[in-house]
């Protein structure tokens, strides 16, 4: 009987809470993809940051018992792998793409070496925050539990872009992702502020890792990801660099991948796997419509994924 | 004194191998901090996968996709562009060759086994050629791209052989029907070592001719060279990429369709079992060299044979084998810098100034 006193709004708000549960890991590794790449520099490899961030936190969870020292200690994952990714792209001849590449075999291999023991034991979740309290439908309320993390991250994307646009630092990143020459010329060290985005960059998508495996889907397995933090990263071409739209972004593509499971849910059983694939089409769609072959893409970073001059 | 391309390829050989050493050194260190003898574990390495008859027909089994997933990398490397589609063009071209071998009845088993390989082929060519043309006539990144097909492809094949493909004998593991006795590629008499394994060290040679001693060949590195001089000169930027691409997918095609008709024997989830992701290692180690890629596969087979042996005699989980394969291409990647630095492997000055002094 409660469907009904929901009327029509059954799907709509079934695909609300799809989206609201699905976009957390798009953006927190959309905005870690932003930040380094507006420094000039790509990141490929930080669908293997989610899957260590992942495994980093749900082990620290089961073990002290503190969710939140999980997220401290996906963090630091991120940390580590951002701080060898910039490593290593600060070399001579090292290939940004081909580092991102090495970086997503070495981050998923390390995820799945540590966390064989951890696919069956149940670590502490994140609490969830009741922003549909004042609600009687339980519907509602259930599709209004969100994530701190989702707040966390709604918060940073407009931080960004504050930093990006008003401070110093901000225009010092934009600055050599801009014209690394130039930026030198000014007396900025460009391998440091490199070395910095790079690093929080990867550290961000670490910490939505840890949503994975600490709220949803909330366990820990070798397919929790599957190519989400690669989705992101292409997310950040359709946002055009601009830390809001990933926020928006994030939302459509959350929002497409509960399509397919909020189909099943209606009764259509045959076509699952098609429908998901599709977040996987949509961004090729999204990168065809986007991308250009007669210039760089509108927003884009002048020294993306050109060579530093040595 | 030595020529100066002796020079070189005693380089290109001395870094690649020193960095593997490094690879295993640190991955060593790994073990050690996690209570295992770094000694035993190399050992181990070697025995399943060089230490008897048995471990080399594992070996060489394994090496004979990765050789032909490689080239999927190899060839457009050398026009400049990073494709690692590899999986998804295996799992493609493996079911289309099933589906073909499945609907041929009655046409002699070396032409229908011929007409599998083509059908596999053209999928994994023109899968690949996607990639290559979104790139040209879109600017798509062409890295980004080929790895989303690789997700598509393998839900597409899951959808199949799970809905209007499967056999419904087939229950554990959905699959398509197996292909008829005769369509099965043979082995090397005395071994379990299938045909597959020359078909790879074929295309390999094949490939190196066409770069090395090809028009063909010698446009495509001016294009992976500089892409825009080679536009002013004239050279169809577009065409190459295309072709190149085809043909790199086609070589991927190959390995499904010899993975289905020499150890599988019809197509199911078995065709993702990472020869794709393992083949852009290969590439990379090889350094984009066809020829290089037969002997790095050989030891890349080798470390992926060895992985259950790591598990069964020291408890390793499997995800080893992944772990060091991403050690091994941070290390070959760092390799990269060491190039030109050794004063020992450059020419002297005075050997390349002779010519002009004379």
């Amino acid at each position: 009987m409660t469907t009904d006193a929901l009327g029509g709004w059954g799907l709509p708000l079934a695909i609300l809470a799809g989206t609201l549960r699905g976009s957390v890991p798009f953006l927190f590794v959309s905005l870690g993809e932003c930040l380094t790449e507006k420094s000039g520099k790509i990141n490929l490899g930080l669908e293997g940051s989610l899957l260590l961030g992942a495994i980093a936190a749900y082990a620290t969870s089961y073990h002290t018992g503190s969710p939140w020292l999980g997220v401290l200690l996906a963090g630091l994952a991120g940390v580590i792998l951002g701080a060898i990714h910039a490593w290593l792209v600060q070399q001579r001849r090292v290939n940004d793409i081909s580092v991102g590449i090495a970086m997503l075999v070495f981050g998923s291999g390390a995820a799945f070496y540590l966390g064989k023991p951890y696919i069956q034991p149940i670590a502490p979740q994140l609490p969830a925050i009741p922003l549909g309290a004042w609600s009687p439908l339980p519907q509602v309320q259930s599709a209004l539990m969100v994530s701190p993390l989702l707040l966390l991250g709604m918060a940073i994307a407009p931080l960004m872009q504050w930093f990006f646009r008003s401070t110093r630092w901000g225009l010092m990143i934009r600055a050599v992702g801009e014209s690394p020459v130039a930026a030198a010329a000014m007396g900025i060290s460009v391998p440091r502020v490199q070395t910095l985005c790079i690093i929080s960059g990867s550290l961000i998508a670490a910490v939505g890792g840890s949503y994975l495996s600490l709220y949803f889907p909330g366990s820990w397995n070798e397919n929790i990801s599957s190519g989400q933090g690669l989705i992101a990263i292409a997310l950040v071409i359709f946002a055009r660099w601009n830390p809001i739209h990933c926020l928006f972004a994030s939302f459509l593509f959350g929002g497409t991948q509960g399509l397919g499971p909020a189909i099943q849910s209606i009764g259509v059983e045959s076509y699952y796997y098609l429908f998901n694939s599709i977040p996987y089409l949509l961004t090729l769609v999204v990168m065809i419509l986007t991308c250009s072959p007669h210039r760089a893409s509108v927003g884009a970073p002048e020294s993306l994924g050109r060579a530093n001059n040595h | 004194m030595l020529a100066r391309n002796w020079r070189n390829l005693l380089e290109s050989t001395c870094i690649p191998v020193a960095a593997l050493a490094l690879a295993l050194i640190i991955f060593g260190g790994f073990c050690a901090l996690e209570g295992h003898n770094p000694f035993a574990i190399y050992a181990s390495l070697y025995e399943g996968a060089f230490g008897s008859w048995f471990s080399w027909q594992n070996t060489l089994l394994r090496a004979s996709p990765l050789m032909l997933s490689a080239l999927c990398t190899v060839l457009p490397a050398r026009l400049g562009l990073i494709i690692i589609g590899n999986e998804g063009a295996i799992v493609i071209s493996g079911l289309v060759a099933a589906v073909t071998g499945l609907s041929l009845t009655g046409l002699s088993p070396s032409l229908a086994l011929l007409l599998m390989a083509i059908a596999g082929m053209a999928t994994g060519g023109l899968w690949i050629a996607i990639i290559g043309a979104l790139r040209h006539y879109r600017g798509v990144n062409e890295t980004i791209s080929s790895l989303l097909l690789n997700y598509v492809a393998i839900l597409l094949l899951s959808h199949l052989v799970e809905g209007p493909l499967r056999d419904p004998a087939s229950l554990n593991q959905p699959s398509t029907y197996p292909l008829a006795e005769a369509l099965h590629l043979g082995n090397f008499p005395g071994s379990r070592i299938h045909y597959g394994l020359l078909w790879g060290l074929v295309t390999c040679t094949i490939a190196h001719f066409l770069i090395q001693r090809t028009t063909f060949g010698f446009a495509t590195r001016v294009v992976g060279g500089n892409a825009r001089a080679a536009k002013m000169a004239g050279l169809a930027v577009g065409k190459l990429t295309l072709a190149i691409c085809f043909l790199a997918g086609s070589c991927a095609g190959l390995a499904g369709m010899i993975e289905v008709a020499a150890v599988h024997g019809r197509a199911n989830g078995a065709l993702h079992s990472n020869y794709g992701y393992t083949g852009i290692l290969v590439a990379f180690v090889a350094r984009q060299n066809p020829l290089a890629v037969t002997l790095v596969a050989l030891l890349m087979g080798g470390i992926l044979a060895s992985g259950s042996l790591l598990q069964r005699a020291h408890g390793l989980p499997d995800a080893t084998v992944l772990l060091f394969q991403g050690l091994v291409f941070l290390v070959i990647l760092y390799s990269e810098s060491w190039y030109g630095r050794m004063a020992w492997f450059q020419a002297p000055i005075a050997d390349s100034g002779e010519g002009e002094r004379g």
